[in-house]
């Protein structure tokens, strides 16, 4: 009759020492279209897929300015992701009001898994289904978290979640070593084709993706669709599908083409992979 | 319903709340500068109630976590309650041990809120407070009064110091004043202040603070000549004044 007798609550242990309740927020997570974050010393760049629920609607907005020098890309329930960028945009302007000096990103993302876990020890309350990367720039230099419903939060050089954010992450994992040093540029390209990676199939155009900015020198800004069109061309029309070449920089470009190839296989297997890590185990390990 | 009255005057309650009208133990300016390295401060010691000079050995220079330091003219225990707010402040503050931290400016513009705050409760703190500071290489110095009035200058100071020392800063201050022209300089406000200041007294704190941290020095006196013939005879050339 039951499936699950230990699921009913978000404050019932199971006797495997597990919060179901919890781990289904965290599904939520990777329900949501794709979204990812990365790096340099300098700059964030934060990307994610825009999928339209239905022919005849816009598609809803996934990457919010916090404040100057932070946004966030969500995945998962967007309304929770709303409710929690209201939420970090007051604490910004509060902390801005009192000492005219931006929030230290770090600080406002403790602050938010602090809201997050109280929601996984309240009878009366639900987790939040959605994981938000964080990213932002403060004294101690760029940031990049990645914010979990269980309350759970981590910095990264780079992630992706959301739905078959496997292929992004495997993109990423064998790129991310380069991107501390990595221009403001490249790291928009390889954000893009970290994006292009949770596509399957689906060719990458402007209108599908958003891309998002924030560094040194440049306040957070989501870049606008014909600007996305361009590198996104650059790339694309130059090197055919496979290869992007003839971007600016011939190192980049290298780099870019050599593993191109590879990372076409490197998405299917990742594709299996993903599939594979998703079953096992507990997403509590996220 | 007469009893209900009764306990209300005698617990006092909402509508009638004492507030500071006036301030008991004052201490009197506070003079500080810039200099090639950092900030320069001083302030004498004493602690006066009303007209009565009351204390002597008041310290109203303080540092305030590790790039700021602070001083205050005013009401004494308001400066002391002032420090409280910032103690737990700073506290807090390393709490989060995440390698950022409160500079100077963030002190100052956090002491402007709370003193406008409280202005706006028609319960000010009285102090007129000078914040200096140095952080990654950035000087401040900046100032806040007790109705709320801030802000940054090159030298500041409070009190009877902004009618006796701030002409002399005016004329004599440099960017680039070394440490031991800045104390000079900073002396001979004192002595100016001392002399006509009925509140100064002689026993005085010069504080530093730079990249490496603060420095308050101990407690030292100004050589003073009190026979100049304007102060045997203030009056004579000043016919019809006092």
């Amino acid at each position: 009759m039951f499936r699950n007798q230990y699921d009913t609550d978000v404050t019932t242990w199971s006797p495997a020492g597990r919060l179901f309740q919890v781990e289904y927020a965290m599904e939520a997570v990777k329900q949501g279209s794709a979204a990812i974050g990365l790096r340099s010393k300098t700059h964030v760049v934060l990307g994610c897929v825009n999928k339209a629920n239905s022919e005849l609607t816009s598609h809803q907005k996934k990457i919010f300015k916090v404040d100057d020098h932070i946004g966030v890309a969500i995945a998962g329930l967007t309304a929770d992701g709303r409710v929690l960028s209201r939420y970090m945009r007051s604490e910004c302007i509060n902390y801005g009001f009192t000492y005219e000096s931006p929030l230290p990103v770090g600080r406002l993302v403790v602050q938010l898994a602090d809201k997050a876990q109280v929601c996984t020890q309240r009878s009366w309350k639900r987790p939040y289904g959605v994981g938000l990367l964080v990213g932002g720039l403060d004294e101690s230099g760029a940031h990049l978290y990645y914010n979990c419903p269980s309350g759970n939060y981590f910095e990264y050089q780079a992630f992706a979640i959301g739905s078959r954010s496997q292929a992004a992450k495997t993109y990423l994992e064998r790129r991310f070593n380069s991107f501390m040093d990595s221009s403001r540029d490249d790291l928009i390209k390889d954000a893009l084709l970290a994006i292009r990676e949770t596509l399957q199939g689906e060719t990458l155009k402007s209108s599908i993706c958003t891309v998002a900015v924030v560094g040194a020198g440049e306040a957070f800004h989501v870049l606008d669709n014909e600007t996305v069109q361009k590198l996104i061309d650059a790339f694309e029309i130059a090197g055919g599908e496979e290869a992007p070449a003839a971007a600016p920089d011939a190192a980049a470009e290298e780099g870019g083409a050599a593993d191109q190839g590879a990372a076409a296989d490197q998405g299917a297997a990742a594709a299996d992979q993903g599939a594979a890590t998703e079953e096992g185990v507990a997403p509590m390990d996220i | 319903m007469e009893s209900n009255q009764a306990k209300n005057s005698l617990l006092s309650s909402h509508d009638n709340i004492q507030r500071t009208q006036y301030p008991y133990v004052t201490g009197t300016s506070v003079v500080a500068l810039k200099y090639k390295d950092g900030i320069l401060m001083a302030s004498d010691m004493g602690g006066s109630y009303g007209s009565t000079l009351r204390y002597k050995s008041v310290e109203r220079l303080k540092p305030i976590g590790k790039h700021s330091l602070l001083g205050a003219s005013g009401e004494l225990s308001d400066f002391q309650e002032i420090l409280r707010y910032l103690d737990e402040l700073i506290l807090y503050d390393n709490m989060w041990d995440d390698g950022n931290s409160l500079g100077p400016k963030e002190v100052h513009n956090y002491l402007t809120r709370v003193m406008y705050n409280r202005r706006n409760k028609f319960d000010p703190l009285w102090n007129t407070l000078v914040l200096g500071g140095v952080k990654k290489g950035q000087k401040y110095l900046g100032m806040v009064s007790m109705i709320g009035v801030n802000f940054e200058d090159d030298h500041v100071a409070t009190g009877f110091g902004n009618h006796l020392a701030r002409p002399i800063l005016r004329d004599e201050w440099r960017e680039d004043l070394t440490f031991e022209e800045g104390v000079k300089l900073l002396e001979k406000c004192m002595r100016v202040l001392l002399y006509r200041d009925r509140s100064a007294v002689n026993k005085l704190q010069i504080a530093k603070i730079t990249e490496e941290g603060v420095t308050i020095s101990q407690p030292y006196s100004l050589k003073t000549f009190w026979g100049f013939s304007a102060f045997q005879n203030p009056t004579v050339g000043a016919e019809g004044s006092w």
